[in-house]
């Protein structure tokens, strides 16, 4: 383990910076990351279905596609992957650090622009830059779809209201005959600036080795 | 004197004269009617020997006396109707502060109500009787008391709370604690350190400064809420210090007890302290038991109220009260015995009562609480005049002094420790305004109220400090807080309703969140909570809501609320003539329905109309009239009177129309395309309708087409034949087009303006904020807790 120790570092070293996190956050991911993988350099879809927890997750088709969708790779490449590394783990999980003490106010903004280009991305899943309605439809269709037999028509009004409301916060001056193509980035961000995605958009990220403690409790 | 004063001065001078005259008038009321009752009791009416008199005449010899035309007995009402003059004193009072238009900007309502219970007292003092002992600790504990407390707890915003319950938590118990042992024990220091002359200060031991500390420490829920109410800071700073005041009463009541108990005895030892910890713990979790239980039967029982809607709020008020009364049975914590049920029952309960019901119960808490605070500040005032004091220089000046340095070591303590295990961290301003907002209140003062004499014999001088403090907090940093948050740059309160992207974001995050972190593979915040929900939704649900409305996932229950809601509005902004103020946007289904035909723009091949063109016509003649005969109604309702002149009524309308006709004139290009597109749904009766509720000039005709429709007040028929008939051939004929000309009629209907919604509540003529009681809402708004479901 000794020399592969010192490589590691100067992985975490690169890591950490691409990423934001610290060492210790970054060690405990990476041992998440081996035993979702089973040990493996790459984790595929398979293993992520595999964990017993997202089960009663209504949108967890969506969240383990956005693992493997380049485009929260910050890279500018679009498409998806099959198999991703421990690198491309590790940029999707940067989404969510929380901001903190010594975040400026220009920090905050990109991190809510981040943040928010995430679920942009999780929305729009053929890419075009914008939100259709049949894409919003889908999105309603799946966060009610563990609540039991919903009618497809509540799900469709729901969304059609949602996406009305988009469009009379945005464009509150369309002629009958205009047509609202979708909801864009920067519409997306406008509809959301209330709930403060920096703030609310974070999961904790532990700072301790906890794999003493965590025997028995977290399965892969 | 004053009529002569009024003819000259000014509209507004003459408000202010007018209030200004209330006020005296109803104080010396007060003060002329208490004595009366004081002087009644001891028999020397004049009223009364008169009826002793010919009684005992009557017994004797049975001499025929005239019958009492007019008598007065003011013995026989004298509790309640003083009870009621306070109250009406008390209503009177907040009136008159909103009459008189700036001081209430300034001045926060509570230090206003403090200097009218001050000048009661006062003049009641200089009537030379006795200042009735209203703040009596009873009477503050069993009924004004628990109102405020309800209302808030009922009202908790549970989301923002449950996430930062560890915080409170700490602030409450931990700085609590603090608090009461650093003032306590520094007072006694302080006390012990007076150089040569002997003061009265030596005799005071420790366990009495101890006890005097437990008092002075707590934060308290009415002071907080009636300064923080005023100015509106962001929802994490508002749960963070309320949350806390309303958690340290279980800290202050085993500390209070445990003092009181062993100031007799004059020491305490460790295993006192170990029970005090037990004792803690029980009362806190006992409390938040009793409460959750009576929640729970509260609940349970609105399940079966369908049939008697009337009494539903009913069972709110009382099983919440029974709540607060049975923890206090067992000096248990009241406070959270009643914030545990009122949060606990709310969620089934709204499900289950009626909506007038909810609409009671909102305004009948909101009264009560109102009520009980203005009652008890004027109360403070009052107690204050009356005494008995005993000031001394050294004890008060240390004691405030040590208040306010204690609350900033204890907050910035704490917040560096909290910070570590805190997501989104407190910053400086943050734990400025936390600290600052630790406000003392009525609830110090009844606590030292309640302390024996014999026992205290420095009781006078701890009820001087106490209201000393009370007073600093409440005028000085009662009165600094706005501008300093406005100095501060705090971020405040955000106006805006919820709307439902943000509420299928909100849930759509928290889905998100609790699947990365089962991905991350540790069980935190978010995993418990959709396990808590999962819970909710599978047992208690159906066992506590009633019918079909158990199986209603959250996020259509928010759709129905505000479908709901915009109907109501749309109803009551529909019948007067007012435009609403902000540009409604024309935004309509049309806009974003994706088009069936692929051709873009094209006017003439726009969605195909498939009624042959004769017969349009004739539907939207028909509609046209119609919808005039609809306008007619509204504004003849609109007049209280259902029987409306026919020349009155064109005259007017002529008149409005000349108004109108300029405003219309950029709305008429619209309003044609709208009319020329029968099939397509804005043309639909029901979106008429609705469109028509809130703008009810949009469907003037065209000029080209028409002269001055005539004007048919048809008041005989609320529903024509025609208007069945036109809505019937839609139908059909929509029915013969696509299948989904109903649901986007439904969707339609949620034509929702976020502008018109504010112009409608601004259109009250009120600020929103002030639309809920503005001195007991902790939360969000009035209209905003609705939306917030059960652990959302």
């Amino acid at each position: 383990m000794g020399a592969s120790q010192t490589r590691s570092e100067h992985q975490y070293q690169d890591l950490a910076d691409k990423t934001g996190f610290s060492f210790e956050q970054i060690k405990n991911l990476y041992q998440r990351f081996q035993q979702l993988s089973g040990n493996e350099e790459t984790i595929s879809r398979e293993n992520l279905d595999g964990i017993p927890a997202l089960a009663n997750n209504p949108i967890r088709k969506q969240i383990i596609g956005a693992f493997f969708d380049k485009r929260n790779q910050h890279q500018d490449e679009v498409g998806t992957c099959d198999v991703i590394g421990f690198e491309q783990f590790l940029m999707v999980m940067s989404h969510f650090r929380p901001p903190n003490l010594k975040t400026t106010d220009e920090e905050k903004e990109a991190m809510r622009k981040e943040k928010l280009r995430f679920l942009f991305n999780m929305h729009d899943s053929d890419n075009d830059g914008t939100i259709t309605l049949a894409e919003y439809r889908k999105v309603v269709e799946e966060l009610l779809s563990k609540s039991g037999d919903i009618e497809q028509e509540t799900a469709k009004a729901i969304a059609d209201a949602a996406m009305l409301e988009v469009a009379s916060i945005n464009v509150p001056t369309m002629g009958p005959e205009d047509f609202y193509e979708g909801i864009t980035f920067e519409h997306f961000e406008e509809i959301l600036k209330g709930l403060e995605m920096e703030s609310r958009m974070n999961i904790r990220f532990l700072d301790v080795n906890t794999t003493t403690m965590r025997c028995g409790k977290s399965q892969s | 004197m004053p009529s002569r004063r009024d003819s000259h001065s000014p509209a507004g001078k003459s408000l202010l004269e007018r209030g200004l005259l209330l006020l005296i008038v109803l104080v010396l009321l007060q003060g002329s009617v208490l004595p009366l009752g004081a002087a009644s009791s001891p028999d020397t009416s004049h009223n009364d020997n008169l009826d002793n008199h010919q009684v005992t005449d009557e017994r004797n010899n049975y001499t025929k006396k005239p019958f009492p035309v007019l008598a007065l007995d003011y013995h026989h009402i004298q509790t309640p109707f003083e009870i009621a003059l306070w109250v009406l004193l008390a209503s009177l009072m907040k009136l008159g502060f909103h009459l008189i238009p700036r001081l209430s900007g300034i001045v926060p309502e509570s230090c206003l109500l403090i200097t009218v219970g001050l000048l009661v007292g006062g003049l009641i003092k200089l009537a030379g009787e006795d200042v009735p002992p209203v703040l009596d600790s009873r009477l503050f504990f069993l009924c004004l008391l628990p109102p405020i407390i309800l209302d808030a707890g009922y009202f908790l915003p549970i989301r923002p709370f449950m996430e930062n319950l560890g915080t409170i938590l700490m602030f409450a118990v931990v700085g609590t604690l603090w608090n009461a042992f650093f003032i306590g024990g520094l007072l006694y220091a302080v006390c012990q350190i007076q150089p040569a002359n002997p003061s009265i200060l030596h005799n005071i031991e420790l366990l009495p400064c101890l006890l005097f500390g437990s008092i002075i420490s707590a934060v308290d829920p009415v002071a907080v809420l009636a300064v923080f109410e005023e100015i509106h800071i962001n929802e994490l700073l508002h749960i963070l210090v309320f949350g806390e005041s309303l958690l340290n009463d279980a800290v202050t009541v085993v500390l209070y007890h445990l003092f009181e108990e062993y100031s007799g005895a004059g020491k305490v030892t460790v295993m006192d302290g170990f029970l005090g910890i037990i004792s803690f713990l029980v009362v806190a979790l006992g409390g938040i038991l009793v409460g959750a239980i009576y929640g729970i039967l509260a609940a349970f029982t609105s399940r079966f109220t369908s049939h008697v809607r009337v009494i539903e709020p009913l069972f709110v008020f009382v099983y919440s009260y029974m709540a607060y009364l049975s923890a206090e049975m067992f000096h248990l914590s009241g406070i959270m015995a009643l914030i545990a049920c009122g949060a606990t029952m709310r969620p089934y309960v709204e499900a289950n009562i009626s909506h007038k019901s909810h609409t009671t119960i909102k305004y009948f808490l909101k009264m009560w609480s109102s009520v009980s605070e203005t009652l008890i500040f004027i109360f403070l005032g009052v107690a204050t005049v009356d005494g008995p004091h005993s000031w001394n220089w050294t004890f008060v000046t240390v004691t405030v002094i040590l208040c306010l340095v204690s609350r900033v070591i204890g907050v910035v303590g704490l917040t560096y420790v909290i910070n570590k295990f805190r997501i989104v961290k407190l910053t400086t301003k943050d734990q400025f305004i936390i600290a600052y907002g630790g406000l003392r209140g009525a609830i110090a003062f009844s606590l030292g109220f309640l302390l024996d004499k014999n026992l205290f014999p420095m009781r006078e001088m701890f009820l001087t400090a106490i209201i000393t403090v009370v007073f600093f907090t409440v005028f000085v940093q009662g009165m600094t807080i706005k501008p300093l948050v406005e100095l501060l740059a705090v971020k405040k309160k955000q106006e805006a309703k919820r709307t439902i992207n943000e509420e299928i974001h909100t849930q759509f995050l928290d889905h998100l969140l609790t699947g990365i972190e089962d991905i991350c593979g540790h069980y935190g915040h978010h995993h418990w909570k959709d396990k808590l929900n999962r819970f909710n939704k599978k047992y208690v649900k159906k066992c506590l809501i009633a019918g079909e409305r158990s199986k209603e996932p959250q996020l259509i229950a928010f759709y129905h609320k505000m479908e709901f809601k915009q109907a109501i509005e749309q109803v009551e902004s529909g019948g007067g003539v007012k435009m609403p103020s902000a540009v409604p946007s024309t935004v309509s289904m049309q806009n974003i329905q994706p088009k069936k035909a692929p051709a873009p723009a094209k006017p003439a091949e726009k969605a195909p109309s498939q009624l042959p063109k004769g017969r349009e016509e004739e539907i939207r003649k028909i509609l046209r009239s119609n919808l005039q005969r609809t306008r007619m109604r509204l504004r003849s309702y609109n007049r209280h009177t259902l029987v409306a002149d026919p020349f009155e009524d064109g005259f007017g309308d002529l008149l409005i129309k000349k108004q109108k006709m300029i405003e219309l004139e950029k709305k008429i290009k619209d309003m044609n395309n709208y009319l020329t597109v029968p099939a397509a749904p804005p043309d639909s009766p029901t979106m008429c309708r609705a469109r028509l509720a809130s703008d009810p000039q949009a469907f003037r005709t065209k000029p080209e087409s028409d002269s001055v429709p005539t004007i048919q007040v048809d008041l005989a028929s609320p529903q024509s034949p025609d208007s069945v008939n036109v809505m019937d051939e839609f139908r059909r004929a929509g029915q013969e087009q696509r299948g989904e000309e109903r649901e986007d009629e439904q969707g339609l209907m949620m034509r929702p303006p976020s502008r018109p919604h504010r112009s409608g509540e601004a259109a009250d003529g009120k600020d929103p904020q002030k639309l809920t009681r503005c001195l007991s809402d902790p939360g969000p708004s009035a209209d905003e807790e609705e939306d917030e479901p059960f652990l959302p």
